[in-house]
């Protein structure tokens, strides 16, 4: 249980940051957070406890194996946070070149 | 033979992306004419399925060979075709759009990968059977949504573009949790599997939440009122072509769609979802009708106005019964063919003036005849004067809510047609009659390839109501009703069709 409290934690952790912080890279690094804690979600939901690795050998029973979907669905949703970082950053950094500011309060040309 | 059309859908636009990326740098007219072979052909697929469908049925193409719920599947249904119909036809009229109008940047052939990428996406969402793959597919297109926002690089359009993305990735990754959580109490992925294992035990609290997670998620997709913030800023930024696109079919495929499949087809419309999307989708008209009032500029005119429209069809929609589903589905339809067209329109305004301030317009129709009456008719269309498809699809919409005696609703409906006719007569008084302004003289009509495509969309705002005649009605729009009325049947056509 704890654990999943843990994981919550770190789920609010990069709301907060997405929210609050006024530089446009700690907002990416918020964005990292939340991503990283519903990943981690994703693999808790299939683990147990003392499972071992879903590997399915020759003469091997099948027994006390951690689910191995969760996982290869997570190594799809990192290589997503993955191409959405790459996005963000050069968006960042020509935001940086136009602006001269990473501050998001400084960066406000459209409104309405 | 049906089920093998299926993954054409994903992979002629994804291929030609590839090659369009690898050979466009070098060969320069190659890529506008490959461009507009592949979305021709895609085009002409989705009306081949939906003459397929009559005599086949639901189809189910297993990827791999892997039977569901095992392996991942693709499905052509009913609403499917309407959808896969809908998104073609648009991304084809507007790519022919692109030939010209696209002359004004420098890397048209980026901006062809990018966009047949997020068509990829579309197409993708549309035909999977399975909830992970439609994520995956989600996330293609909102990815190349976030760049192609930023197409301009200017200072608007990175802002807007950075705003876009922290919103949608945040979307996601609720739609992700979402995702997590109905694994962990279905152990499924296949969305036709979760269904029958709801079915059999009840989801309580726990589908309450996912249900929660998911609206958040797609609404924001589809830009539903509270978590609209993204579309005014991030639609009138991106190059025209690519706003006709995002406003005349992306928010409806990831979103209206996604919600409408998810909501009818898996998790079940329980009685307090249906009324979170109602009043949702009230809002949404109303605020964004507000909004779109005191606009100058025409693009984020046109935005707002997409959100206050996103709210008729949601609220149709989530009304449940067969002629609010009817009239949100039509209402969908006719607003793909003529937002589009409205924003292509302030393509050609841009193109040929240079500006998208509506107060430095005035009396354009004379010098750009076609620009000006495709316009009226688009305008007109939206607002919703008799002849024309937008008329019926909110006297639709208005009867719907009447009969499932939503009266507040039904009066919020008409106030906010008339408020809808209010700006669009801004638009065309500010823009299109009166004086031509001094400065305005030398302007010219836009190349015939963008005429093409502004001609034909109106066409389809002019004839779209010819699409309620019976007989029409009951090959097109009452089989895609049909697909979201009997919601708990999507399992047993699936797992029926394969046997």
């Amino acid at each position: 249980m704890i654990i999943y409290l843990m994981c919550l934690i770190l789920f609010c952790v990069g709301v907060y940051c997405i929210l609050v912080k006024k530089n446009l890279i700690k907002i990416i690094i918020g964005i990292g957070i939340v991503e990283y804690a519903v990943n981690l979600f994703f693999i808790l939901v299939g683990y147990r406890l003392r499972g071992r690795a879903p590997i399915l050998a020759k003469e091997q029973v099948i027994q006390n194996m951690v689910d191995p979907l969760p996982q290869a669905l997570v190594l799809t949703a990192i290589v997503i946070g993955l191409a959405i970082t790459a996005l963000i950053v050069a968006i960042a950094m020509r935001l940086y070149e136009k602006y001269g500011t990473f501050d998001i309060t400084k960066i406000r040309k459209l409104k309405g | 033979m049906g089920s093998n059309l299926l993954p054409l859908f994903v992979a002629i636009p994804l291929g030609s992306a590839f090659l369009v990326s690898l050979l466009g740098k070098k060969l320069r007219g190659f890529t506008d004419t490959f461009s507009n072979v592949a979305t021709f052909s895609l085009l002409s697929l989705s009306l081949l399925s939906l003459l397929l469908i009559r005599s086949l049925g639901t189809v189910v193409y297993k990827v791999g060979g892997w039977i569901p719920p095992l392996g991942i599947c693709m499905v052509l249904d009913n609403l499917t075709t309407f959808m896969l119909v809908t998104v073609n036809l648009i991304s084809f009229l507007v790519t022919i759009y692109s030939i010209s109008y696209m002359e004004r940047y420098t890397a048209k052939w980026k901006f062809y990968t990018l966009f047949l990428l997020m068509l990829a996406g579309m197409n993708g969402v549309i035909v999977t059977g399975d909830i992970f793959n439609l994520f995956v597919f989600l996330e293609i297109a909102s990815i190349s949504s976030y760049a192609l926002v930023a197409f301009g690089v200017e200072h608007e359009e990175l802002e807007a573009s950075f705003k876009y993305v922290v919103m949608g990735s945040v979307a996601s990754t609720f739609i992700l949790l979402g995702i997590a959580l109905l694994y962990s109490y279905t152990s499924s992925l296949n969305m036709a599997d979760i269904s029958r294992t709801l079915a059999q035990k009840a989801g309580g609290r726990l589908v309450f939440f996912v249900s929660a997670l998911f609206i958040m998620g797609f609404g924001l997709k589809a830009a539903l009122v509270p978590f609209h913030a993204w579309l005014p800023d991030a639609h009138p930024s991106a190059p025209a072509p690519i706003s006709a696109m995002l406003s005349g079919v992306l928010i409806k495929a990831l979103g209206v769609y996604a919600l409408a499949r998810i909501f009818f087809n898996v998790l079940g419309m329980t009685a307090k979802t249906s009324s979170i999307l109602m009043v949702l989708g009230a809002i949404s008209m109303v605020l964004g009708g507000l909004l779109a009032l005191g606009q100058e500029d025409i693009k984020r005119l046109f935005a707002y106005s997409s959100i206050s429209q996103i709210g008729y069809v949601v609220l149709g929609i989530s009304m449940g019964t067969t002629l609010g589903i009817l009239a949100g589905l039509f209402h969908l339809f006719n607003h793909a063919a003529f937002k589009s067209l409205l924003f292509l329109n302030s393509g050609s305004i841009e193109y040929a003036t240079g500006t998208r301030d509506l107060r430095k317009m005035g009396g354009l129709t004379s010098k750009m005849p076609v620009t000006g009456y495709s316009s009226l008719v688009g305008s007109m269309s939206i607002s919703g004067i008799p002849p024309l498809s937008g008329f019926w699809s909110k006297l639709l919409v208005i009867v719907a809510a009447i009969q499932a005696k939503h009266f507040v609703f039904a009066s919020i409906a008409v106030l906010v047609s008339i408020l809808t006719l209010a700006y669009y007569l801004k638009v065309q008084r500010l823009a299109f009659f009166g004086e031509l302004r001094s400065t305005l003289t030398g302007i010219k009509e836009v190349p015939l390839t963008m005429k093409l495509s502004m001609i034909i969309l109106s066409l389809i705002c002019i004839f779209g109501g010819l699409l309620l005649l019976p007989r029409v009605q009951k090959n097109f729009l009452n089989l895609a009703t049909g697909i979201l009325v009997n919601g708990n049947n999507y399992a047993r056509a699936i797992f029926g069709s394969m046997k």
